[in-house]
């Protein structure tokens, strides 16, 4: 019981402790050791749920059951990985931006901060606090954002924070909506926003409120998760914070947000029927993905491009879960977490790409290959694994979706293979510019213990695609029953 | 607590008022053009939603609300005005609000909103205890007008009044319906507002090193490709 309460002491103590020490050399090395305790403290308590399943703590204000516990490892792991790949990055950022002591010390606190406000919207058992460590979360990356102070860091931080304010307020409003529902059935106080309280009486909420919550949840949280219409956010954000930042968006912020829409959509099939949240979610999702694929085609700054195929991604899980039934539920649960590990490391192998470049256009970034074979072949292969290529994790999950859309929703085959197709063709050719051909820079290459990272979560989304390990197949099988 | 039936009687009333009242301001701040007329707005409505909060308590008798209203009084209809007041004076904007499109069409928009917010809440309204029936509809209503406001202002700060309005409609929702949200949410969201609020207001410090002004027309650099 006490390793829950361990591990989001681990990520918390980080927050003062950064606060105090966070810069120069020492800073990077305790944003590393906190999060490396994190992670060992993640694998502690994935070792404990493997054993005895998943259970509460704390009078039941905490929980982590099967779903939440794949997400929570993912969260150690790309937590981790980060802190790695931040120390060597953020010091070539520090030196070239020429930020302050204390420009990098708000950095390492906000950044601690919104790891363990991820950890604790996963860990919640509460769905008020759920909203709460998700409002947290934003305002904890708005000034990472801008950290740059440039009149684009200044904006895209602007629009993110209205935005998924706006956002949040709807997820806020569902929230209140839930818990009248609630009211109803478990009386007034905590206990009636608590979700194993509101899963035990799931069929006795008031389905027309339920219908109305989920709506405002699906779009408040679904700003979030970046769905479109309302991912307008994402791609400003992911290319104006440092390439560590976007790392984590893409990688953690997302997952968690689409998370927080799962357990109310658990909650909402319960009260209304199962048939009401797939729809919206199908719809939702397919959006995102034709919307984003056909953006990508346009774009010429690197991590805008992967910005947007992240909203891409997202919405394949999103419909993938609207999809329902044992194997699609698996697929999106599979997707979630390979397309976290992969994305990260693709923001990693940019980040890094762009230092050497000194350029986001995609047009300026070419011949790495040449110039660091470390770094060509890390961008490459992460590059490849985004894009579905086998082994990856990703390349099992979309076949996986495919196939049951196929089976269970033919009429959206098309328009699935049609986003896929056009992704791909947006990010193909332009991977080959980008690591073929002459390098122009003959000076200095990047340090190649920063890459160590991207090959770690390769390796991780590798394994995924090819061997899951019997216990991660079967959380994800109860997890896929349980959302389904 | 036990009241009388004859304060329960007055005392519905005058919520009903109330509420009318937090809609009306929501209105007047859609037609103000002046960002110190809007904080003063904001303040009111503050001011009205903590009484409001506090004639719940009375009514209901629940105790929690009253620290909510304590807690209301002094952070919405007190301290973030003034901030924001001072805010506004260090900062030198000056000028008048300039919105996106003109004010009697807004006003149109808005009326439009208020009509959507109560057919939408209508099956909640049903359901809510008798003190506080047909108020989430007000409440919702006050919040999609802050949603419109914040849609149709140019400046930073009076995007920043939007979104504390919205906030606020959000508030008075939660105290409508579910005669407030348990303690600890409430301390939560009380708590991610004041650090939001904080977070702006180095923000807004930001934006004036880097553009010297607070309209955000200097903010449509990025153009998509």
């Amino acid at each position: 019981m006490m390793l829950i309460l361990l591990t989001l002491a681990c990520a918390f103590v980080g927050i003062p402790l950064l606060g105090l020490w966070g810069y120069g050399r020492p800073g990077g090395w305790i944003f590393v050791a906190v999060n490396g305790l994190t992670l060992l403290a993640t694998l502690a308590l994935a070792g404990q749920v493997a054993m005895t399943g998943g259970f509460t703590a704390a009078h039941e204000q905490f929980v982590v059951d099967d779903f939440s516990m794949l997400l929570v490892l993912v969260d150690g792991v790309v937590g981790f990985s980060t802190a790695l790949f931040s120390r060597g990055y953020m010091a070539r950022e520090a030196a070239h931006w020429q930020l302050s002591r204390g420009r990098m010390r708000l950095y390492h606190v906000m950044f601690q901060t919104f790891l363990f406000t991820m950890l604790l919207a996963l860990l919640t058992n509460s769905m008020g606090i759920l909203w709460v460590a998700m409002e947290g979360a934003t305002l904890a990356t708005v000034l990472l954002v801008s950290l740059f102070r440039t009149a684009e860091g200044l904006e895209a931080a602007w629009k993110y924070f209205i935005l998924c304010g706006v956002g949040l307020a709807m997820a806020l409003f569902g929230t209140i909506l839930l818990y009248f529902a609630a009211q109803r059935v478990l009386g007034s106080g905590s206990q009636a926003l608590l979700w194993t309280r509101l899963d035990g009486v799931r069929g006795q909420l008031q389905p027309h409120v339920m219908a109305i919550a989920f709506v405002f949840v699906l779009v408040g949280y679904g700003t979030k998760v970046g769905l479109a219409p309302l991912h307008n956010w994402l791609p400003d954000a992911h290319a104006s914070g440092p390439s560590s930042v976007s790392a984590v968006l893409s990688g953690l912020l997302l997952n968690v947000a689409l998370y927080a829409v799962l357990r109310t959509k658990v909650l909402v099939d319960g009260a209304v029927g199962p048939d009401f949240a797939a729809h919206l979610l199908m719809g939702f999702g397919l959006l995102s993905l034709l919307v984003a694929a056909f953006s990508m085609l346009r774009q010429r700054d690197v991590k805008r491009l992967f910005a947007y195929s992240s909203v891409e991604h997202m919405g394949l899980a999103t419909f993938a879960f609207g999809v329902g039934g044992p194997v699609a539920s698996f697929a999106g649960i599979l997707h979630m977490l390979s397309h976290s590990l992969t994305k990260s490391a693709v923001f990693f192998s940019v980040g890094q790409a762009v230092q050497t470049a000194g350029s986001r256009e995609i047009q300026r970034i070419h011949g790495l290959l040449e110039h660091s074979p470390v770094l060509g072949w890390a961008m490459m292969l992460a590059i490849l694994a985004i894009l579905g290529m086998p082994p990856s994790g990703l390349f099992l999950s979309e076949f996986l979706i495919i196939t049951s859309t196929m089976h269970a929703q033919a009429w959206a085959t098309p328009l699935l293979l049609l986003g896929l197709g056009v992704a791909f063709a947006a990010i193909f050719p332009r991977l080959q510019g980008m690591v073929f051909g002459r390098s122009p820079w003959t000076h200095g290459g990047p340090a190649p213990v920063t890459m160590l990272p991207v090959f770690m979560q390769l390796a991780l989304v590798g394994l995924l695609g090819v061997f899951i390990p019997v216990i991660l197949v079967q959380w994800m099988q109860h997890a896929a029953a349980f959302l389904s | 607590m036990l009241v009388s039936a004859h304060i329960a009687v007055w005392g519905t009333s005058l919520l009903k008022l109330l509420a009318a009242l937090l809609l009306l301001i929501g209105f007047a701040m859609l037609a103000q053009r002046r960002l110190l007329t809007l904080i003063h707005l904001l303040a009111w409505q503050g001011f009205v939603l903590a009484l409001g909060t506090a004639l719940v308590a009375l009514l209901t008798g629940q105790t929690e609300l009253w620290y909510s209203a304590a807690l209301t009084l002094g952070l919405k209809a007190l301290l973030i005005p003034a901030v924001l007041h001072r805010l506004l004076r260090r900062l030198k904007v000056r000028g008048d609000v300039e919105a996106v499109i003109n004010i009697p069409t807004t006003l149109l928009l808005g009326i439009v909103l208020v009509i959507f917010a109560f057919s939408l809440a209508a099956p909640i309204s049903a359901l809510t205890g008798a003190i506080t029936r047909g108020m989430v509809g007000i409440a919702l209503a006050a919040v999609l007008l802050s949603f419109l406001m914040m849609i149709t202002r140019r400046k930073a700060i009076s995007q920043v009044v939007g979104f504390l309005a919205m906030d606020n409609g959000l508030f008075f929702a939660a105290t409508s319906a579910t005669l407030g949200m348990p303690m600890i949410v409430e301390l939560g969201v009380a708590l991610d507002a004041l650090i939001g609020f904080v977070i702006l207001g180095i923000f807004f410090f930001q934006m004036r090193e880097t553009f010297d002004s607070m309209d955000l027309s200097h903010l449509e650099r990025i153009r998509e490709e």
